[in-house]
């Protein structure tokens, strides 16, 4: 039958999602799967927190299901803020903050790119390599320009910094920079405080904007104040910020889709000009944002005992995955391993950068059934006690060669 | 403070092409004594120091947005807000395209509360992402319920469908999709339609015309203009067609005319692309409001379909929805599937769960699917018994004109055919309140309301002509 649509090219698959559909189509009962970012207990077993399951037992049957504001729950936007800028936040006081509710980090990230081209189409972004696939897809589709700057030192699998203040300084002045607010995705290799003050300082003497993507609050060291600390460097040293804001890992959200895109303005008239013009821009997307998962957000942040409940709970998971990364550098070097594994106690949150390559990975997949993206990201949350000293033994198998 | 040249900027109304906000922000950036922007070369040599830059947040005019402008009020939303501030106890809210009962209040289906009651106590039930297609029961499930069961097209998996944020992010998707893929990149849509619309196609990347739809002499279709404006469109255009309950007119096609329309498309290839927000919700039968889809669809040809659960289930703030692309074969289909990932990827990466399920739940058990008619039903019953309440009401009172087209017209909206001025005068003195353009939402009225809209009609139509 004749058609339209058949010089259409079929997609290569996404490359992250794709590990997971090959995972699962794999027979094999010795499978691991340290792909995708999502949580995973000790049994290899998704989780959805107590917090949350407590908050959907209050909601369901007492709410009606009526469209939110274009810009989303304010109820929810109001907690979001708190969270990232500080309870006590001046900025929060003063209204100085355009915010709208987003879905999840990948759509505030897109939100912003949509903004910044439409408000300052002669700017570009700078893009840390390496970064989560998408971020290069989302600043692409806005039609925003791009260029990277450096970030990971293969060698140290660490920062590198020099290579990073240089890239800062050599962009031309008010230039937009991305940057992870904590728990780098993919190689877990954080600023230091101290780094991160530095970075600061050289936005300032370069009046460069820093959009922060921030999809780990809480997850990365356990403690949500914590991880929020690189804005709050920014923040006090004048920055006008923009920050993404996820729930997906943090909340166990995932699918429901909940997140903030906020914007720091000169004064309230600015932020409600600013905030108009986002709404703008999601309404031809898709109108206003989803219900359950805002509904979700504000019960449990706006409620003391559930608060606490959660702080609870999303330290947890930070502590496995901190003894996940402990167990498995020392199975590595207790095989006897000649490499240095010291990196995957140094990086944090979900994803450990291990430095193998796409062949290495290759034969952890073909051999082991051990499913990864070929870039060498291995998600933390995929390793349990039961599959570490595997998954080590894998490891040092395709390794040790090096 | 800003300076004054900033404030012009921000007074001036909202440009409607962003080559005027551009041209704007430039224009104003040459004006401001400072900017944050620098040519490479001027970069080179910059003398910047600590001292000469604000360290402190507070320093006004920092923002790289401060000569953003505010955009308007939404002209739908804005009536809501104007009828909220209202304190007068007849107050009426004709403005809301959101079902309410005969007591003003939304509604939150039975059958739906079931299914959410349902999927809080399946504790092995995961909240994991979703792929980027969605749920595919969901999926599959959303097109047997506009396409029909024994549709040849999903027999022979011709048809492409992905989880959507409702009509909306269905339609975005799609738009998306066509100026990718879709060698022509013209949509005509009709006159009047959805305010949404050209917004959303026009940053799709396509090129939004309009054919004539409406007839105000009549209230009914200018089914002639119509024909005229689709035959001279260029071969292959795609056309915006709304599968029933044309919104804000109510004014759809008989059967007879979409057979001619289809006639005439097919002969000229345009793409048809359908908007279906209201299936059930208009006559109160599932198949009767698909039939338009269906009739093309049996001719084998390709379409788009934009789904939406918003009004038919009730779950608005879920953006419940869905796009299928119907193909020319299985193979292209998969291969157009993959392509529509690619667009939702950047956007969202994948949709919400909530809603999705809740649909899935409802439409795979027979049982929750006959509940779901019979509310479904009751509500489209609602409204058309409030369409022939007022209709009475006018002819009762003798209000001068013809005013069958309330009771021809069909889903929540009615294009009364009252101009601006009369509406202004119903807002005033009678506390209706409703969009400038006239029309109303007819989910919005009660048996105990329609007397008094009668009133309002009836005095504005005798006193401003």
């Amino acid at each position: 039958m004749a058609s339209w649509f058949g010089h259409v090219e079929p997609a290569p698959k996404d490359p992250i999602l794709g590990v997971t559909e090959a995972f699962l189509a794999d027979p094999s009962p010795d499978k691991v799967n340290v792909g995708v970012g999502a949580y995973r207990d000790d049994n290899g077993q998704p989780v959805v927190l107590e917090c949350v399951r407590e908050a959907e037992r209050r909601i369901a049957g007492s709410m009606n299901m009526e469209y939110l504001p274009m810009g989303g729950s304010v109820k929810m936007i109001d907690e979001s803020l708190k969270l990232a800028y500080g309870e006590d936040s001046d900025f929060i006081k003063d209204k100085r903050i355009a915010a709208v509710q987003a879905l999840s980090g990948t759509g505030a990230c897109r939100l912003f790119a949509d903004f910044q081209k439409r408000f300052l189409p002669d700017t570009q972004i700078y893009i840390p390599t390496p970064t989560w696939a998408n971020h290069h897809n989302i600043w692409r589709d806005a039609h925003v320009p791009q260029r990277t700057f450096t970030y990971y030192h293969p060698e140290s699998r660490g920062l590198d910094f020099s290579g990073l203040m240089d890239d800062i300084k050599n962009a031309p002045d008010g230039s937009f920079f991305l940057l992870h607010a904590c728990a780098h995705n993919p190689t877990g290799v954080d600023p230091s405080e101290e780094q991160w003050r530095e970075i600061s300082h050289q936005f300032k003497v370069k009046k460069h904007f820093p959009f922060f993507d921030m999809a780990y609050q809480g997850f990365a060291s356990g403690d949500p104040e914590r991880d929020a600390k690189a804005i709050h460097i920014f923040l006090e040293d004048g920055h006008q910020v923009g920050c993404a804001q996820s729930y997906a890992k943090n909340l166990g959200l995932y699918g429901q889709r909940a997140g903030c895109l906020s914007v720091l303005c000169d004064d309230e008239m600015q932020a409600v000009a600013v905030k108009s013009q986002l709404q703008q821009l999601a309404r031809p997307m898709y109108s206003n944002p989803p219900l359950h998962g805002a509904l979700i957000v504000s019960t449990i942040l706006s409620d003391p005992e559930l608060k606490t409940l959660w702080l609870k709970e999303v330290k947890g998971m930070a502590d496995r995955i901190i003894g996940m990364r402990k167990a498995l550098k020392e199975n590595l070097e207790e095989l006897g391993s000649p490499l240095s594994w010291e990196h995957i106690t140094n990086q944090i949150g979900m994803f450990c950068y291990s430095g193998m390559t796409p062949e290495q990975v290759d034969r952890l997949t073909k051999e082991f059934h051990i499913y990864m993206t070929r870039n060498g990201r291995i998600s933390m949350a995929g390793v349990t006690t039961g599959n570490v000293a595997y998954l080590a033994n894998a490891i040092h198998e395709v390794t040790k060669s090096n | 403070m800003a300076s004054a040249s900033v404030r012009a900027a921000q007074a001036q109304p909202q440009p409607k092409d962003p080559s005027a906000d551009r041209r704007l922000s430039t224009l104003v950036r040459h004006l401001l004594p400072s900017s944050p922007r620098r040519t490479s070369a001027e970069a080179a040599d910059t003398s910047a120091t600590l001292e000469s830059f604000p360290t402190m947040a507070s320093q006004q005019g920092s923002s790289v947005f401060a000569t953003l402008a505010q955009a308007p009020e939404d002209p739908i939303l804005g009536v809501t807000v104007a009828y909220n501030k209202d304190p007068s106890p007849v107050k009426v809210n004709l403005g809301v395209g959101a079902y309410r009962t005969e007591e003003g209040k939304p509604l939150v289906l039975n059958v739906v509360r079931r299914a959410e009651q349902m999927l809080i106590n399946n504790p092995s039930r995961v909240k994991e992402y979703l792929p980027i297609t969605g749920l595919a029961e969901f999926n599959k499930l959303s097109a047997k319920l506009i396409f029909g069961a024994d549709s040849p097209a999903i027999q022979e998996n011709r048809v492409a469908t992905v989880q959507c944020l409702s009509g909306t992010g269905s339609l975005r998707v799609g738009g998306e999709f066509l100026a990718r893929h879709y060698h022509e990149r013209t949509i005509y849509i009709p006159q009047p339609t959805w305010g949404n619309h050209p917004k959303v196609f026009t940053l799709s990347g396509l090129t939004v015309r309009s054919y004539r739809y409406y007839d105000p002499a009549t209230r009914g279709l200018d089914f002639k203009g119509l024909l005229e404006d689709l035959s001279s469109a260029p071969l292959a255009s795609i056309v915006l067609l709304h599968a029933c309950a044309h919104n804000p007119t109510g004014v759809d096609p008989t059967i007879d005319q979409w057979e001619q329309i289809r006639q005439l498309m097919r002969s000229k290839s345009l793409l048809p692309f359908f908007d279906s927000a209201y299936q059930g919700f208009a006559s109160g039968s599932l198949d009767k409001d698909a039939q338009s889809v269906r009739m093309f669809v049996a001719d084998g040809g390709e379409l788009l379909m934009a789904q939406s659960y918003a009004k038919n289930m009730g779950l608005y703030g879920e953006r419940v929805g869905a796009l299928s692309i119907v193909c020319g074969s299985a193979d292209v289909a998969v291969k157009v599937e993959s392509q529509l990932k690619l667009v939702i990827r950047p956007m969202y990466s994948n949709p919400p769960l909530h809603g999705a399920s809740i649909v899935a739940t409802i439409l795979k058990d027979s049982e929750m699917f006959n509940e779901w008619t019979l509310e479904l039903k009751a509500m489209a019953d609602r409204i058309i018994s409030m369409r022939q309440q007022l209709f009475d009401a006018l002819k009762s009172r003798g209000t001068p004109g013809d005013w069958s087209h309330i009771i021809k017209q069909i889903g929540m909206f009615t294009f009364t055919g009252l101009n601006s001025e009369q509406v202004a005068f119903m807002r005033q003195e009678y506390h209706i309140y409703m969009t400038s353009d006239g029309r109303i939402s007819m989910a919005g009225l009660s048996m105990r309301t329609v007397p008094h809209l009668a009133d309002a009609i009836h005095a504005a139509v005798t006193q401003l002509k």
